[in-house]
């Protein structure tokens, strides 16, 4: 056995905890400590006094703010919802034993792999008033029956809904996808062999056995959901009449178009109780079930 | 009969998983092979004349090649920085007793779940007081960190099967301790490297939000922002968009197809795995 020496160990984590300490856990605090300020970045002389909790009472009575809560809360639920069902179709197909599985993986994995911001603008294109390909599939030739889907607040949000699921779709199906591998395949042998149909084999068998799955699937989504900003920023800006202003992009608006650090940070704040949250459930989930699956 | 209802019904489901993922994204990129006449034709042109007119255009007018040279720097030196400590990190944590090395890493894991915009603003202000707006290593850094912890999940799930006694035997014939990592560990250990490596290189290559916000002079903008700020002088210049979309994603679609085995498997090492 080698020795374990602490100081070889600490020279090799140092770094590793250094960056993430800079980057990642000294910002939260800070963001913490900003929402408690007030902080405008075009007015330095203000200085930065400490205001309490007026960033957060604030906050509470902003209708933009909570206009905003409730849409990121719609499109978190609809876009999950759809991405886990889309997701588990795509993982029960890939699971077949096919000529070309590899290839039909390969399809499945491009949307998730381009950048959200090539995908946003290729959906506006799509979804265009004018010209798009949404409105030719579904009204032909005829102009006149055109919608204008990103300037009508309900289709805009539809459509940033639509170009999210389209995105990540994919990666629900691949987590999916681990989960009905690790199904030991005599189960459904022993299952034929007494007769069970199609549809009890999945219901008796594939379901219970990938609902840990579907559930880590589901919190990931939720958790990426959340921090939804690229597909609002490109597609629609917010509107029309913030009818896709999103958490993330309200507090950049906020933060870096207005200049109001602080409250900016109390909106920061807010999202990241709610992912962190999610966030140690998830972890508590894959970490376990990861790390002491082979001891 | 049956039987082929059955294999038929998943031809069907296989071809159109196929358009679902690929026909929109076809679509958006053959019209940057089109005319500036037939990227807005309705009843839609089918088939582009292939011209590289929008590729010119792209090109000239609006400096494509710099953001991409910028995407390229940037997501190259931060995949380089992010393999080199994970690397460190990951087999430490291998080789660490169980118990503390799963603290780490789920500690880990959670700082990678975080919302960008939590610490947006303090990395901001951290980047303007080291004078680091608008530079290069003012982007890299912080993609390092969101880039570090899925790295450090693959590499040391990789690390720790690699068996101890071969450190041992190594160091048996004279070399220490981090002569082994580096002589005997590291080389076997490829695959994983790999793996980790395109990973961060993709996350670093798509990445806006934090791009949008450090680099605001354009002589420094990276290919995402370059292609989500895009402005016509009077219409969206649909055909140039399509052909800064492509040059992006060529790369990553290369990838995928060459590697999505090793992508799958690096994706479920930081999610589930059996």
């Amino acid at each position: 056995m080698i020795r374990k020496d602490q100081t070889f160990h600490f020279f090799l984590l140092a770094p590793l905890l250094i960056i993430l300490f800079l980057f990642i856990g000294l910002p939260i605090c800070q963001s913490f400590f900003l929402s408690f300020h007030r902080d405008i970045v075009g007015l330095p002389n203000l200085g930065n006094a400490f205001v309490g909790w007026v960033n957060y009472s604030n906050l509470l009575h902003d209708p933009v703010a909570r206009h905003s809560l409730l849409i990121t809360g719609v499109f978190v639920g609809i876009t999950t919802f759809f991405e886990l069902l889309l997701g588990l179709f795509f993982a029960l197909l890939m699971h077949h034993r096919f000529p070309g599985r590899g290839a039909l993986r390969a399809c499945v994995l491009i949307p998730w792999a381009i950048p959200t911001v090539v995908s946003a603008q290729m959906w506006r294109f799509l979804f265009n008033d004018a010209y798009g390909m949404v409105n030719y599939a579904l009204f032909g030739a005829d102009t006149t029956k055109y919608i204008p889907w990103l300037s009508l607040p309900a289709t805009a949000l539809l459509s940033i809904v639509t170009a999210d699921i389209w995105k990540t779709s994919s990666f629900a199906a691949l987590l999916i996808l681990a989960g009905l591998q690790v199904i030991p395949e005599d189960l459904y042998q022993a299952a034929r062999v007494d007769g069970a149909s199609r549809w009890s084999r999945f219901q008796h068998i594939t379901w219970p056995l990938i609902r840990p799955a579907m559930l880590v699937a589901l919190l990931f989504r939720t958790i990426d959901a959340f921090r939804v900003f690229d597909l609002a920023f490109v597609m629609t800006q917010g509107g029309p009449a913030d009818a896709t202003n999103v958490l993330q992009l309200y507090g950049y608006k906020k933060m870096f178009v207005e200049g109001w650090m602080g409250y900016g940070s109390a909106i920061s704040v807010c999202i990241f109780i709610i992912v962190l949250f999610l966030a140690v459930v998830y972890v508590q989930m894959v970490g376990r079930r990861l790390l002491e699956a082979r001891v | 009969m049956r039987r082929f209802l059955r294999k038929f019904s998943l031809v069907v489901g296989i071809f159109l998983v196929a358009c679902f993922s690929l026909l929109p994204f076809l679509w958006f990129i053959m019209s940057s092979f089109k005319s500036q006449t037939q990227v807005t034709a309705i009843p839609p042109q089918l088939f582009p004349t292939f011209s590289l007119q929008f590729y010119r255009s792209a090109i000239m007018h609006y400096g494509i090649l710099h953001f991409l040279l910028n995407s390229v720097i940037v997501a190259g030196s931060a995949t380089f920085v992010t393999i080199l400590l994970g690397v460190l990190a990951g087999y430490s944590l291998a080789r660490l007793p169980r118990r503390k090395a799963q603290i780490i890493l789920m500690g880990i894991l959670t700082c990678a779940m975080f919302p960008q915009i939590a610490i947006a603003g303090p990395i901001w202000r951290f980047l303007r007081l080291l004078g680091w707006l608008n530079t290069y290593q003012g982007l890299v850094l912080p993609y390092v960190a969101l880039t570090l912890p899925l790295a450090v999940w693959i590499l040391a799930l990789f690390f720790r099967e690699i068996p101890e006694e071969l450190e041992a035997a190594a160091m048996v014939d004279g070399c220490t301790r981090f002569g082994a990592l580096v002589h005997v560990i590291i080389p076997l250990s490829v695959p994983g490297v790999f793996t980790a490596a395109i990973l961060s290189f993709i996350y670093a290559w798509n990445e806006f939000f934090l791009a949008l916000l450090i680099v605001t002079d354009p002589a420094r903008q990276t290919m995402p922002v370059g292609i989500a700020l895009f402005q016509g002088e009077h219409t969206i210049p649909w055909g140039e968009i399509a052909a800064a979309s492509f040059i992006t994603t060529a790369p990553l679609v290369l990838m995928v197809l060459l590697f999505q085995r090793k992508i799958v498997t690096g994706l479920s090492a930081g999610a589930i795995k059996g």
